[in-house]
Formats: structure tokens, sequence, C-alpha cells
């Protein structure tokens, strides 16, 4: 049971998550773009957690790797740490409101985006613009219709 | 209930451990690819193998956009086309009028400055790529072309445009490579004013319609309308490509440094087509490799010579040299 089905329906997100990411989009939504791969990874680790798992964060990081970010692996362990903290806690998150959601989404993308300033620091790399942090923000605000979206296309039950 | 780590009555672990295990196998690895990749050149094939992998979503995502110019293109009006045609005439005819007399001005310099025959120019192959139109960092000024490893391309290459200049190649796949643009705040360039020959370093300000002169002492003669062109220096571009024109100078009395900006000649954010250069690593005009300290151009003869061993102190009997007679090596 837990496997072809939710595998599939990440697939498919995971595919479009990746190209909302590399979009070409003006430059003032650019900056407000949410981390869609990010969102995607901590929806299914919470939703799914036994499906996917630290796997699916860590080779979701690595695709991200080959595109942005100054070193291999970077990603994939900010994203794998994150997909670690939604399975971990995924039953206390499943079971509050959605608005409650959304804020402790926001302090997990807030623990995944200090991992990557770290990360861009420590490899001399540093991007210290207040503007790095604003993927947080609208993170959280786009979660509750990322998540009622991603529930969509897959239901346990069904 | 055993912990969280559980779900509803079922194990969570299937096969390979609890999550927490797998994370820390995980963060292990991922810590391991990052030095490896930051110490050792080892992860460059990886690098190269991850962009062959990802080209084709890449692609995916930009084939839209090309779609639209496509169709726009193919539905021009024949009263564009023909508008274009004659600025096309009339750009090429300006072109040839003024590379008439290049030939004979390079045979000239060459004369000026003691050489019998004219440098052969310092370009010696160029391609043009296109940009593929997805984005790879919104913080980072980078963008994709689509030229890599079987065109030749290796990192650290130049990229042009017809304007001036772009940036240059970083990570190159097989098909396609990420060039860092000169407006990325991690980029330097060096350039020197062209009216004073002053040398300095233009660093991106992180958008893309300027770059700033940090190092510049508050005294520098610098105006603003000087242009800054490419000094020769750093071993990416050769002397004297067109790079950025300074639109604002500030001096503040208190201030050791002066604020300089400079907007680039580049049109770096609605260029679809740029130029891959290579140049001849023996004109004497191409940008210098540092090797170790060894140089491999130029000429032997004429290269810094080693420092002698020291001498023997001289006996006593004889008169005592200078003590710090400069020493000359055999020639």
């Amino acid at each position: 049971m837990s496997g072809s089905s939710p595998r599939l329906a990440m697939l498919k997100s995971v595919v479009g998550a990746l190209i909302l990411t590399l979009l070409p989009l003006p430059s003032w939504l650019e900056i407000i773009r949410p981390g869609f791969l990010a969102l995607t990874v901590l929806y299914w680790s919470i939703a799914a957690p036994r499906a996917g798992g630290v796997t699916l964060g860590w080779i979701c990081g690595l695709l991200l790797d080959a595109f942005e970010g100054p070193v291999l692996g970077e990603h994939a362990l900010a994203l794998a740490f994150l997909a670690y903290i939604g399975i971990r806690e995924h039953q206390r998150i499943r079971s509050k409101p959605i608005f409650q959601q959304s804020l402790i989404v926001f302090a997990a993308l807030a623990f995944y985006e200090v991992v990557l300033f770290a990360i861009d620091g420590w490899s001399g790399h540093p991007l210290t613009t207040p503007l790095r942090w604003m993927p947080t923000l609208t993170g959280a605000l786009i979660w509750p219709a990322a998540a009622a979206i991603l529930a969509r296309s897959y239901r346990p039950g069904a | 209930m055993a912990g969280f780590a559980t779900g509803a009555g079922r194990p969570l672990q299937g096969r390979g451990g609890s999550p927490g295990f797998r994370f820390a196998l995980y963060a292990i690895l991922s810590i391991a690819f990052m030095i490896f990749d930051q110490r050792f050149d080892w992860l460059e094939r990886a690098h190269s193998v991850m962009q062959a992998a990802t080209y084709p979503v890449e692609l995916a995502v930009s084939s839209p956009v090309a779609a639209w110019n496509w169709v726009q293109n193919s539905f021009a009006t024949r009263d564009s086309l023909e508008a274009e045609n004659r600025l096309l005439r009339s750009q090429l005819r300006d072109l040839e009028v003024r590379s008439m007399r290049y030939d004979a001005l390079a045979q000239q310099n060459a004369a000026l400055i003691g050489l019998r025959d004219s440098l052969p120019p310092v370009a010696s192959r160029w391609l043009p790529a296109e940009i593929v139109n997805i984005q790879l960092d919104s913080l980072r000024q980078r963008v994709l072309i689509d030229r890599g490893t079987i065109n030749g391309v290796a990192p650290g290459q130049a990229v042009l445009d017809d304007h001036g200049v772009v940036g240059q190649t970083m990570h190159v796949g097989p098909w396609s490579a990420q060039v860092i643009l000169i407006t990325d705040p991690e980029h330097a360039l060096p350039v020197s004013v062209a009216r004073t020959g002053l040398r300095t370093i233009a660093v991106g300000a992180g958008d893309s319609t300027s770059l700033g002169l940090p190092y510049l002492p508050a005294n520098a003669d610098v105006r603003v309308g000087d242009i800054l062109v490419t000094s020769g220096l750093g071993g990416v571009f050769p002397p004297g490509y067109p790079v950025a024109k300074v639109t604002e100078v500030h001096r503040d009395a208190l201030q050791p440094l002066a604020h300089v900006r400079a907007a680039p000649f580049a049109h770096i954010d609605t260029d679809s087509e740029v130029m891959l250069i290579w140049f001849r690593h023996d004109s004497p005009a191409a940008p210098l490799k540092e090797r170790n300290g060894e140089l491999t151009t130029g000429d032997r003869n004429i290269q810094p010579l080693p420092v002698p061993a020291k001498p023997t102190p001289p006996p006593k009997a004889t008169t005592p040299a200078p003590a710090r007679q400069p020493e000359r090596p055999p020639t």
C-alpha cells in the first residue's frame, strides 16, 4: 500500500515544483517567489512520511544544487533537514488548523533558510541581503493553497 | 507510543533505519560532498553529469517563451522586417567603413612597436550561444547558455555581447554552461579607466544595471562618463574590451574611498544571444593565466630569473665589498 500511488504523485509534484522554480519571472515576482521545492518536500514528509522520507528531500536538494548554490550538497543537506523536521513532527502538524500550520511551516522554512545561509557563509559565498528571507515568508503564506493543491493529487483512502 | 518517530501503530522505519538515522547519514554524505566540492576538483564531473541530467527540464521550462518568440518572429509584418533590414544594412555599412582602415592601422601599430609583422588578432574563435530562458538563482546573477563541453567550452571562458563584457562561464555541462555575470556580487573584474589608464576592480552590485568600483581612493582621477575597459589582468579577458561607463562618483571628505558606480555596456538583462570567445594564447595581448608563478607565454630570456644563492662571505684579506651591492645574475 505504501507503494506506487503516493510515489507517482510525489514525482509529479516534484517536477511541477521544479518547473515553477525555474520559470523566468519579472524581477519583483522573482524576489517573492517561494521555495516551491521546499514546500513540496515539507508537504510530503508531513502527509506521507513513510513513502518519501528524508531520501525525497535529499534527492530534491541535489536536483536544486544543479541549478543554484555555490557548492554541491548545500540544498541536499538543507532539504533533508526540512524533511526530517516534517517527518518528526508530522502528527503534531497534521492535527493543527491551517493557520497554525502556516506558522509552523514558517518556522520550518526559516530553519531551512538558516542552514542555507550558514553554508553560503562557510563556503565563502555569503549572500547577506535581507531579501533572501522573503521566500520564507511567502512560502508560509502560500502554504494553505499549496497544501490544498497537493492534497488533491493523492488521497490515501482512494 | 514509543516516540514521535512512529506513525499510527505502525513503526515508521521501513528499510534503512529511522528517519533520524537516515537524516544523519544524508547529512554526513552532503557535508562530504560540500567539502570535496570546495577543496578538490573531483566533483566537477558530478556537476557536469547533473547539468546534463537537468538540461531537458530547463529546455522544457524555457520552451513556451521560445515558442512565443518564434511565433512572433514568423508573424512579423513585412514593414517591420524591412525596417530591421534597413537598420542592419546601415549598421553593416558603418562597420565596414570603420574596419576598412583596420588592417593598415594594425600594420602601422606593429611598425611602431618594432615588430615586423602585425600581430594576429587576440581572438581565435568565437561561437554564438543562446541564453536559455530560465531562472537559475533569484539573488545571484547567473544565466544558462546552450553551449557546453561538446562545443569546446571550458570553465572560466569569456562571454561577451555586441556591446561589451557579459561574464564568464562557471559550471560547464555537456550541452549547457552556467555563466556568472559581471553584475553578480561575487564577480570581480579587473578594469582600467580608458582615459587615464588607472587600474581597479569592478564588482557586481547584484542587479543587472550597475557595477561598483569599491577600491578607488577618494582622490582618484575618475569622472562621470569615463569608460571602463578590461585591463587584461585576472587571466580571463584580454585588455581593451569595453565594460561599463561611470555613472556616479561620490567623494566624501571623511571617507578614504570614493563611491563610484558604473553601468555595464552589455545589455545583460535583455540579451538573448551572447558570444563565447576563445583567445590565442601565444598572442602578447592574451590574458595571462596564473600557473604557480611559472609563465607559459612570452620570451624565456626576459622572464624574471630565480634569486641567486647567497654568496659565500669573502675572505678577510680582500677589501670588504659594500654590504648591499645588488646581485646581478649571469646572463
